[in-house]
């Protein structure tokens, strides 16, 4: 079988447990698949693939002699009706077990290096497992290496990575989105079958939009943060980016879920996030919200999602033009609250107990100043002093408090909109993946990307990113719903009827191509 | 808000960053930039608002004050730049 990294993890999943596959041949093909394509795409820091082969033998070992085991006990249990117990097999496999996964490098996995894509942490080993690496063990669920980013997460095109350039599978001299760009395109480019990313400020949707592939940042509070190199603390969620809707709300149901080590993780019920994705969508109300369609947005995106529109309404949903006037505000809110927290987040890295320590220094203050400056990249020192100046005496009131207020009505305004509709349909980003090199000297309009994503994550709501077309470069346009808090079921469910009807994998597939 | 280099400079200062004297107008704009955009917020009516402070609206969250073991300390050491036995090494700060 050549084509088992096109596959999608519900169609890997059906085939181990039919036994037409075994994980040994899904992770070989992925790392064959690596071999070819990762000298074009970048999308790795760290590979672990030859863990990842060992691993997958170890699970095949298991799973066979677990079936063994079902076996004889089946006979035992036909022969002989007095044992009434149920077989029990110690080493009960998870239906994902022998999966490959990639992981954004800010997440931490014990063991492997964890760099943030930044010089600070180049060679840093986390002595721990995050909370959701953890879970993705517990499931025996493969990882195949870390995902490249931008610099400790900001950044909307991974070009601000200390460690390289990753390019867009649709095209090679476009950049893949960020911050999570890596995991996005390597879900792209078939490098890995799903993965993780974090989302501070659009980082896991405007990727997704950008390589053609589904991202969801859930609601905050929704997944645990342990582990997670902090950003921006009362923003930051980690989240999935798979090829397909149902692949999301799968790898959502493994890494959803409180943890006691992340106090700002909700107690919600368990919920199985696949169950209501058939459902049809007669009764559901789309709100559209003009000012996400106003200046600034390209043409071709806008005739993109005003076809998915049109397909919303053949599928019965109600869709409406409606108000969120929101957009702005909550981008200028979101670079003083991010950059607030970010430079008190950021303020660990002093070069004692881990990541970069400069090589001239007489006084500590000289060690923390050398290592600081020598160890962050350009845009994280930008954030910084961002941070720290509207956190200074004086200019706190103007700015900090003032974005904490706008977030209060910014969070209002949503409310209202979904006290009338049920989803939010906006655009993910103003454009499709832009040119290497073409924003890289503009802080402020390579902050626009985030125009129509920031606002989710100042309101606390999830959000789903999945591509509805094409524009004439053939590049993904991504389309943005938003639900209300903890409604991801209701955001999945309209986002797959959607994708069932246009089947954009079947029709689109990314060139490798320098175009 | 008009930020002076001296302010810049300060504001580094406090963050323990050096900025270079040829890195200063770069830096000066950028921030110049963004706060002129932050300028946008003075229309909306904020009067009656209160601030979100953090992005959850729960009560505060508590847990019992009890100490957890750490099993891997060796894992935390082999990150230290500079360590003697098993402590982290600094300049010295008293004289």
């Amino acid at each position: 079988m050549d084509n088992i990294t096109n596959l999608t993890v519900h169609e890997l999943v059906e085939k181990l447990k039919s036994n037409e596959l075994t994980s040994e041949e899904i992770t070989k093909a992925y790392i064959d698949r690596i071999n070819d394509k990762e000298k074009d795409v970048g999308a790795f820091v760290t590979l672990t693939t030859d863990d990842a082969e060992k691993k997958a033998a170890e699970i095949d070992k298991k799973r066979n002699a677990n079936a063994q085991m079902h076996k004889e006990d089946t006979k035992a249990n036909v022969e002989s009706q007095a044992n009434s117990e149920n077989p029990v097999c110690n080493d009960e496999l998870s239906e994902f077990a022998g999966i490959p996964i990639g992981i954004k490098d800010n997440l931490c996995t014990k063991g492997v290096k964890t760099t943030c894509s930044s010089k600070m942490l180049e060679n840093f080993v986390s002595p721990y497992d995050a909370t959701v690496v953890e879970k993705l063990n517990k499931e025996g669920i493969i990882s195949l290496g870390k995902l490249n980013m931008d610099e400790f997460a900001m950044g909307s095109s991974t070009e601000n990575s200390a460690i390289k350039i990753t390019h867009n599978p649709w095209d090679l001299n476009r950049v893949p989105g960020g911050s999570s760009g890596g995991s996005a395109a390597a879900v792209a480019g078939d490098l890995v079958p799903w993965a993780l990313g974090s989302d501070t400020g659009g980082s896991i949707r405007e990727p997704a939009a950008f390589c053609g592939v589904v991202g969801l940042k859930p609601t905050y509070g929704l997944v645990s943060r342990y582990g997670l190199v902090a950003f921006a603390s009362s923003l930051d969620q980690v989240g999935p980016i798979t090829k397909d809707v149902k692949d999301c709300a799968m790898l959502l149901n493994i890494i959803a879920g409180h943890d006691e080590k992340d106090s700002t993780s909700y107690n919600v019920e368990k919920k199985d996030y696949t169950k209501n994705l058939e459902k049809g969508l007669t009764g559901i109300k789309i709100g559209v919200p003009k000012e996400f369609f106003g200046e600034g947005i390209n043409i071709e995106v806008k005739e993109q999602l005003e076809k998915a529109i049109e397909t919303y309404k053949k599928l019965g949903a109600t869709v409406e033009e409606t108000t969120l006037n929101v957009a702005k505000a909550s981008l200028a809110a979101y670079y003083i609250i991010a950059c607030a927290e970010a430079s008190s987040n950021l303020g660990r890295f002093d070069g004692i107990r881990y990541g970069y320590r400069a090589k001239d220094y007489t006084t500590l203050k000289e060690l923390y100043v050398n290592s600081r400056t020598e160890g962050f990249g350009n845009e994280v020192k930008r954030r910084i002093i961002l941070g720290t100046y509207v956190l200074s005496s004086g200019y706190y009131d103007a700015y900090y408090k003032k974005a904490q207020k706008v977030r209060t009505y910014v969070k209002n305004e949503f409310n209202k909109a979904f006290s009338k509709y049920d989803v939010l349909l906006t655009p993910v980003s103003p454009s499709t993946a832009f040119k290497i090199g073409e924003k890289c000297n503009n802080p402020l309009e390579m902050y626009l990307a985030d125009i129509c994503t920031v606002s989710i994550n100042i309101a606390s709501v999830p959000a789903i990113s999945l591509p509805c077309g094409v524009d004439s470069n053939g590049m993904p346009v991504g389309m943005q719903l938003i639900g209300n808090r903890f409604e991801e079921e209701k955001i999945l469910n309209v986002a797959y009827k959607f994708e069932q009807e246009i089947k954009f994998r079947e029709n689109h597939k990314p060139s490798f191509k320098n175009k | 808000m008009t930020v002076s280099k001296e302010e810049l400079l300060h504001i580094a200062n406090l963050a323990d960053l050096k900025i270079k004297d040829e890195e200063v107008d770069k830096y000066l704009n950028n921030l110049q930039d963004i706060l002129n955009y932050t300028e946008l917020l003075n229309s909306i009516d904020l009067k009656d608002l209160d601030e979100t402070i953090g992005a959850n609206d729960s009560s505060d969250v508590f847990r019992k004050d009890e100490i957890i073991d750490f099993d891997n300390k060796e894992g935390i050491m082999e990150n230290a730049p500079e360590k003697e036995r098993n402590m982290f090494k600094i300049p010295k700060v008293l004289n």
